[in-house]
């Protein structure tokens, strides 16, 4: 028999028999549309987090203390907060390869003024912090060095924090209090939107890192030392640049011993992201795929039901002149064009879920072109893999017990 | 497989058993279906195979019909050596040499008179046919089903689906024409009227072979065949043979007094 009306006779009989194709094809279109919405979020926030990375600041390098590479073994507690002032002025002194340099103390603090008190992040920086974080102000302006210099008590407020005090956008000028301090506002930042993991980057305010020292943290250590290069070709000439810096600055040259901080640049910083989110990717599309192969041995388990239930049917075919690989042919094709159909569908339902899903969720989700041709072409294997047993079944039959079956 | 479809020299038997011999065995039980059975059946007869039930009828029908091969004993069909053939061989010799027609009719249910007529067609590997949608549909006519093509099986009663079963075997012209108990679930009135279709398409010149255990049917063939314990115990012409369309006009004539009375 001729392939294309091996294909006609099986398509007639998946036809004939709709709700038996549908309950067959069911699992195959659950697996499939699983698969697709699984890939779909792990690929979209995959993609969020590398936008997201891009937008903490262009060619950043971050100093912070304690080293990555210690062999498992745990530095005392005091080591870690071993960044000073005195690092940072360093590296802005002597570094030829950064352009700029922030130090960056971080605490927590009250504001109060406009139209209440809020609780929010405070980062006392220096006068580069915003070209380091590739971050602008919308309105007003940031301190100046002066005001650096004289630990002037002046503040830039995040735009989460201006749009909830000030609402009415007259923020700069005004006057508010962080901890017991009065400091005047001098601008606001523009809108910078949520980190990889969900924080919302507007909701912090900058001061002076003199004032920061002075009137907030009370301690003198930094949470990092942020610098950035004028060009991404000569981060890692830069890294070795501030790591010698660094090592002199903390008396570690000459001697065996391992750095005491750590110097990371964007690319590591999103190669660690996006490792994590494609393992994620990986995971949720494994799961995904145990459905598509429980959705195949519902395809064998119906296919050999079906073979059960038409054995008078295959003796009618051999006694006509059907040959044992006709109808083998004629049930692969069967399974394989409803697992495909199936996959289709199941294609289909992903990416209309997906999409449902980003709209009500606000996730991001993106369905990458592989994994449409994957799924598709998995489900064609599912269909030969899971239709071939019952399919030799069929056509090793005797014709005459066949027949004979009731 | 040249071998199969190769016609031998003209006047050759359709088909010749010498001394077949079919053992079945189910664990330590045989059953001897068959004790060394010689049948010569030449072109254009017509031959009802009787006998009680057991004595080996459908045995003897599925050797001749290449769906089984004998224990020992050779069988040639239209030329070809039988024995020893493969499956596929088998299947090949089926399909363009034999047509079978069931007691249960044997259709492929949801599936039209046409498709079903068409399909023996679709195995064929020779390539025969060209139009095969319109060879089934002469087909149909030819059994007088032209108006009902379009039907399936469920929609058709008992003598109208032996009819697109006889068409389905007659469509491929095959040699012989194999009919076991083809009027088992009819009554008699179809009965008659299937075997007028037989009647006719045997004076057409198609060779046939029927079981049958009504002496009434065996009547309308040219030569019964009587078996028993899976031997040929009576081989006789018939003398004072049917005619079915004949009977058919008198059974009508038969009814039509009946409804006047
Ligand atoms: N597949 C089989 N296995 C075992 N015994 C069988 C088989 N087919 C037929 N027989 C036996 O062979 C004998 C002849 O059967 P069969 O040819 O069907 O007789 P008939 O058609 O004349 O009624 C019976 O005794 C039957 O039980
Ligand atoms: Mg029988």
């Amino acid at each position: 028999m001729k392939k294309i009306t091996l294909f006609k006779v099986a398509t007639q009989s998946i036809i004939k028999n709709k709700l038996r194709t549908m309950l067959t094809m069911l699992g195959i279109v659950i697996g499939v549309g699983a698969v697709i919405i699984m890939v779909a979020i792990g690929n979209g926030a995959q993609s969020q987090i590398e936008k997201q990375i891009g937008n903490l600041g262009t060619n950043m390098i971050v100093i912070t203390a304690g080293s990555t590479a210690q062999g498992g073994v745990s530095q005392g507690a005091g080591t870690f907060n071993r960044l000073t002032i005195a690092d940072a002025d360093k590296i802005k002194l002597n570094s030829t390869l950064l352009n700029a340099v922030s130090p960056v103390i971080v605490t927590r603090t009250q504001i109060i003024g406009g139209l209440g008190n809020w609780r929010t992040g405070v980062n006392g920086v220096s006068t580069d912090y915003l070209t380091i974080r590739n971050w602008g102000v919308s309105s007003g302006e940031l301190f100046s060095d002066d005001d650096v210099r004289s630990k002037k008590k002046v503040v830039v407020l995040g735009n989460t924090v201006a749009t909830n005090l000030f609402p009415d956008g007259n923020a700069v000028g005004a006057q508010v209090q962080l901890g017991r301090s009065p400091f005047t506002v001098v601008g606001v930042l523009s809108p910078k939107g949520q980190t990889a993991t969900g924080n919302d980057q507007d909701d912090v305010v900058l001061v002076p890192y003199t004032t920061a020292q002075d009137r907030l943290s009370g301690f003198s250590f930094l949470a990092q030392i942020l610098g950035s290069t004028s060009s991404t070709a000569v981060i890692p000439a830069a890294i070795e640049e501030v790591k010698l810096l660094m090592r002199d600055a903390h008396n570690l040259n000459g001697g065996n011993v391992p750095d005491d901080f750590t110097v990371r640049d964007q690319t590591a910083i999103a190669a660690a992201a996006t490792s994590t989110t494609s393992v994620m990717t990986g995971l949720l599309a494994a799961i995904a795929s145990i459905s598509l192969i429980v959705g195949g041995i519902g395809i064998m388990n119906i296919m050999l039901v079906s073979v059960t239930e038409r054995t008078r049917e295959i003796g009618i075919r051999m006694a006509i002149g059907a040959r044992g690989s006709d109808v083998l042919t004629q049930f692969l094709i069967e399974s394989i064009v409803m697992s495909v159909l199936g996959g289709v569908i199941g294609l289909l339902v992903g990416l209309g879920g997906a999409a449902i899903l980003g709209k009500f969720t606000g996730w991001a989700t993106a369905t990458p072109w592989s994994a449409v041709f994957i799924a598709v072409g998995f489900s064609a294997a599912v269909g030969v893999f899971f239709g071939y047993y019952p399919a030799r079944k069929a056509a090793s039959m005797n014709p005459i017990q066949a027949l004979r079956y009731e | 497989m040249p071998a199969a479809t190769a016609r031998p020299a003209a006047g050759g038997p359709v088909i010749s058993l010498d001394k077949v011999v079919k053992r079945y065995t189910m664990g330590t039980n045989e059953v001897l279906a068959m004790r060394g059975v010689d049948l010569i059946v030449e072109p254009g007869e017509m031959v009802a195979i009787m006998g009680a039930s057991g004595s080996g009828k459908s045995t003897m029908m599925n050797i001749i019909g290449c769906l089984d091969t004998p224990t020992s004993g050779s069988y040639v069909l239209d030329g070809v050596p039988v024995n020893g053939l493969s499956r596929n061989q088998l299947a090949d010799l089926r399909n363009q040499k034999l047509g079978f027609v069931f007691q249960g009719f044997n259709l492929l249910p949801r599936t039209t008179a046409l498709d079903n007529v068409e399909l023996p067609m679709l195995y064929d590997r020779a390539g025969r046919w060209t139009d095969t949608r319109a060879t089934a549909a002469a087909a149909l006519t030819r059994v007088g089903l032209g108006a009902r093509m379009d039907h399936e099986p469920s929609e058709l009663s008992g003598g109208q689906q032996q009819r697109v079963a006889i068409a389905r075997a007659i469509v491929t012209q095959p040699t012989v024409l194999l009919a076991d108990e083809p009027t088992g679930n009819l009554d008699s009135h179809t009965t008659v009227d299937v075997m007028s279709l037989f009647q006719e398409l045997n004076e057409q010149g198609i060779t046939i072979i029927l079981v049958t255990h009504e002496p009434d049917v065996a009547q309308y063939a040219k030569r019964i065949v009587e078996m028993r314990d899976g031997r040929i115990i009576r081989d006789v012409p018939v003398a004072d043979r049917h005619n079915a369309k004949a009977d058919l006009a008198s059974m009508v004539s038969d009814d039509a007094l009946a409804v006047v009375a």
